[in-house]
């Protein structure tokens, strides 16, 4: 039902981007999606991976302040209000969304959105009661 | 714990008699100086003062200060100012730069020096028939001695064990029923740490330990409580306060209101200064604090600048005695840096930041000039992954850290979080400081 992510807290100096991100590379780890939300001074990398457990060892070991969290995937149609409609159904049910991030897969009629909310289990509920696929995370990390 | 008071007639003396007698020995030290001392023959001279020309205590200030090196450049014996075969003791600091300090005394002032140190024992829960370990190591240190002849003078029971040898230390403490310790804040507490490892074996209730007579080196009130704590049954520290230049530890002790360190006053004058200018700060104020010795014979000591900051309270205690009472040390006037005219002391970060969850013990101050004025930045580890879930907590824990720094130091300053090891680690002495405020 949740998929791991990770967050990792990065100062805001340049060249830690392309330090951290070599740092999962070099333990081949295949990123899937990626975002970052950040103010003058720090911000939060989220990073959806492959093999999530392997790269928070990778990060934790090069002394990085990580954790892993569960969040939600979605699958959404990729048109014109496909995201719209997505959201609405999740604000008739009252659920505050944290932050969220989208991509679209390599199939030309799909988009996922990556989700953390404030109530899990409500907000599945109502994505799958309008039909919602709500992605595993073994498919997930395998796209 | 009953509130007992050693010396009344000293410790309770109204304040008006109190600094009469303070002036009379004043003039008398003055006096004896001009006529016995070499080193502050001269220094009086060239200022001009004689002890008639002391009218009131204020009139110290015409007086130059003493200072550390005044003692290292002496060494050993160039202060003395009576001949080397009527001193009966002598001790020497570290000496940790250069030259150790010397200090000697002659009989009088080791019975001084007891009287003194009596008084804050009593006040730290120690009497007649007290059992008192003393683990603070003996030798040139003035620590043990100190409180050792101290004890002995009320009458209690003195168990020397001296520091180290951590089984032994507890095995007495059982045997004997040790009521009272006389440590560091530290040793106590690790003392108290293998107590608790062995407790397979030998109960905490083995114990009978009650008072913690700690000294030498500062405590905060929260590790006070954490040592507490760690011994349990009602085990009440308190912290006492002096310097082998000022005799030893004696100078100053808590009571059991532990509400400030109340000062021997019939043998210390106390001020409070700026130690930038050097000026005598009004009464209450936050400085350095500068001491004379007034009953010191064998080695007298005018003025001395003890580099610790402190304020004083003149105002009477619940436990009845009218001495003035310092603050716990708030920092060394040789860590002070000045922030947009505001004195400031990495300690005072340091305990701004107890307690925080979520954060390394480790910080940085980094200080620039913008413009005509200076800001402060506190750079703090974040070690907690759990508070990236939501960027709100991290926005609410530097809001916290923030609050908590600036209701301390009273100027606003800037939070940064930082990953963890990334600010350099010292095995000495922690570099706290980073001042930018003259590149360009």
């Amino acid at each position: 039902m949740y998929i791991k992510q990770l967050s990792v807290f990065v100062e805001n100096k340049s060249g830690r981007l392309a330090e951290i991100t070599s740092t999962i590379a070099k333990a081949g780890i295949d990123i899937r999606a990626l975002s970052i939300a950040d103010t003058t001074d720090f911000g939060i990398l989220r990073l959806v991976v492959d093999k999530p457990f392997e790269a928070e060892k990778a990060l934790k070991e090069a002394g990085l302040t990580v954790s892993l969290t569960d969040v939600i995937a979605v699958g959404i149609p990729d048109r014109p209000g496909g995201f719209a409609e997505t959201m609405c159904k999740i604000a008739d049910k009252d659920v505050g969304v944290e932050y969220m991030y989208a991509f679209i897969s390599r199939d030309h009629d799909r988009a996922y959105l990556i989700m953390r909310v404030a109530d899990n289990e409500k907000a599945i509920a109502a994505l799958v009661a309008h039909g919602c696929e709500i992605l595993s995370g073994d498919s997930v990390y395998k796209l | 714990m009953e509130n007992r008071i050693f010396n009344r007639d000293m410790e309770c003396m109204p304040r008006k008699e109190l600094e009469a007698l303070q002036l009379e020995r004043l003039k008398s030290l003055v006096d004896y100086c001009e006529k016995n001392s070499k080193f502050y023959a001269e220094r009086l001279k060239k200022a001009g003062v004689t002890a008639d020309k002391i009218k009131c205590l204020s009139d110290i200030e015409y007086i130059p200060y003493t200072t550390k090196d005044d003692l290292r450049d002496t060494y050993p014996f160039g202060m003395l100012s009576v001949p080397k075969e009527k001193i009966v003791r002598v001790h020497a600091s570290s000496g940790t730069t250069g030259n150790p300090t010397v200090v000697a005394y002659t009989r009088e002032d080791l019975e001084n020096w007891s009287e003194q140190v009596a008084r804050l024992a009593m006040a730290a829960g120690a009497h007649e028939g007290t059992t008192v370990q003393i683990c603070f190591g003996y030798g040139m240190f003035t620590g043990a001695l100190g409180l050792h002849y101290g004890l002995e003078k009320i009458g209690a029971v003195v168990v020397p064990t001296s520091s180290g040898n951590t089984e032994k230390q507890l095995k007495f403490m059982r045997d004997f029923q040790t009521d009272a310790i006389v440590a560091t804040p530290s040793y106590c507490m690790y003392l108290a740490e293998a107590a608790r490892s062995m407790q397979d074996k030998y109960p905490m209730s083995s114990y009978n330990l009650k008072y913690g007579i700690l000294g030498s080196e500062g405590s905060t009130p929260e590790m006070r409580t954490e040592i507490e704590n760690h011994w349990g049954n009602g085990f009440f520290c308190t912290d006492n306060y002096g310097m082998s230049e000022l005799n030893g530890p004696g100078m100053s002790g808590e009571c059991m209101y532990r509400d400030g360190l109340h000062i021997n006053e019939d043998h210390f004058y106390c001020e409070v200064i700026d130690s930038v200018s050097g000026r005598t700060l009004d009464k209450g104020s936050t400085g350095e604090l500068v001491v004379t010795n007034l009953t010191k014979r064998g080695l007298p000591m005018i003025r001395y600048r003890t580099k610790d900051i402190t304020n004083i309270n003149y105002d009477a205690c619940k436990c009845g005695r009218t001495t003035a009472r310092m603050h716990k040390i708030i920092g060394r006037s040789d860590d002070m840096i000045k922030v947009r005219g505001v004195n400031v002391f990495p300690s005072q970060v340091e305990s701004a930041l107890i307690g925080i969850n979520g954060i390394s013990p480790n910080y940085l101050i980094v200080l620039r000039r913008e413009g005509y004025s200076d800001s402060m930045e506190v750079r703090v580890e974040l070690v907690d992954g759990s508070l990236l879930d939501r960027y709100g907590e991290l926005v609410a824990l530097q809001k916290r850290i923030h609050d908590n720094i600036k209701n301390i130091l009273g100027i606003e300053i800037k939070v940064n979080l930082v990953e963890p090891n990334s600010i350099e680690r010292f095995t000495g002495k922690a570099k706290r400081v980073l001042d930018l405020r003259n590149e360009k």
